[in-house]
């Protein structure tokens, strides 16, 4: 994904992409979800860490997510705890782009970030970022660093 | 009246001056939810429907507990109380 002078970004640790393509495929084929801890600002989003949460969708668990709002409760203290936010969402395409869906749009807040990882039996083969501007998503700019 | 803490989520910041928390003193989760709006206009349509009711994409804690099982919006607050406003999240491939 190449970055243009208006495009926000995400910035995370390699520890913490792999530590997430790792969560990604143990789940396949169901989707798993979680929440990425850091700050946000004007350019972006620095990411400190995720979490994992639990799926409470048990009727469509390999296309839907229902992130469950306790893991997101404790998430959220912990981060505060921390001098930091939840600053957004990850969740997993099985066997499908990383491109948001249009549940994914029906859902979306404003002002979070949402990183989706395509993966199959094979593992994570991409990972985008998105977030809501108004009636549409658009894409977030993602910088793997080794810190 | 309880001195409670209200927990606002990084999407309604920009209805709170950026505040990540807000203090106030009330008897109930209504009555703080209320005293929030006085404080910072345009945030409880975020939270309640135009019935006054919760929204289906919003949740609502006192502390580790969904108001849900406390009584909703009647849940009374205990002195240094912290009410969360978690978002529901979700989406999916299809």
């Amino acid at each position: 994904m190449s970055t243009t002078a208006q495009q926000r970004v995400l910035r995370w640790r390699a520890p913490d992409v792999r530590g997430l393509e790792e969560a990604a495929r143990k789940g396949y084929p169901l989707e798993v979800c979680g929440l990425l801890i850091g700050r946000a600002g004007d350019a972006g989003f620095e990411i400190a860490g995720f979490t994992r949460a639990a799926n409470l969708d048990a009727e469509r668990p390999h296309d839907r997510y229902t992130l469950n709002p306790e893991d997101f409760l404790r998430a959220d203290g912990e981060a505060r705890a921390a001098g930091l936010d939840v600053v957004g969402i990850w969740h997993t395409h099985p066997d499908h782009p990383a491109r948001p869906s249009r549940t994914d749009l029906d859902a979306a807040w404003e002002g979070y970030v949402y990183v989706i990882a395509a993966v199959t039996a094979d593992g994570v083969h991409d990972i985008t970022a998105w977030e809501l501007n108004g009636p549409e998503f658009t894409a977030v700019a993602i910088e793997e660093e080794d810190r | 009246m309880s001195k409670t803490t209200i927990r606002i989520p990084t999407p309604l910041r920009n209805l709170t001056a950026g505040a990540g928390f807000v203090e106030v003193d009330a008897g109930t989760v209504g009555e703080a939810l209320t005293l929030l709006e006085r404080r910072h206009e345009g945030i409880l349509q975020r939270v309640l429907d135009e019935h006054g009711r919760l929204r289906g994409f919003v949740n609502v804690f006192v502390g580790e507990r969904n108001i849900q099982a406390l009584g909703g919006l009647d849940a009374g607050l205990e002195e240094g109380a912290v009410i969360s406003i978690v978002p529901a999240v979700a989406g999916g491939t299809r």
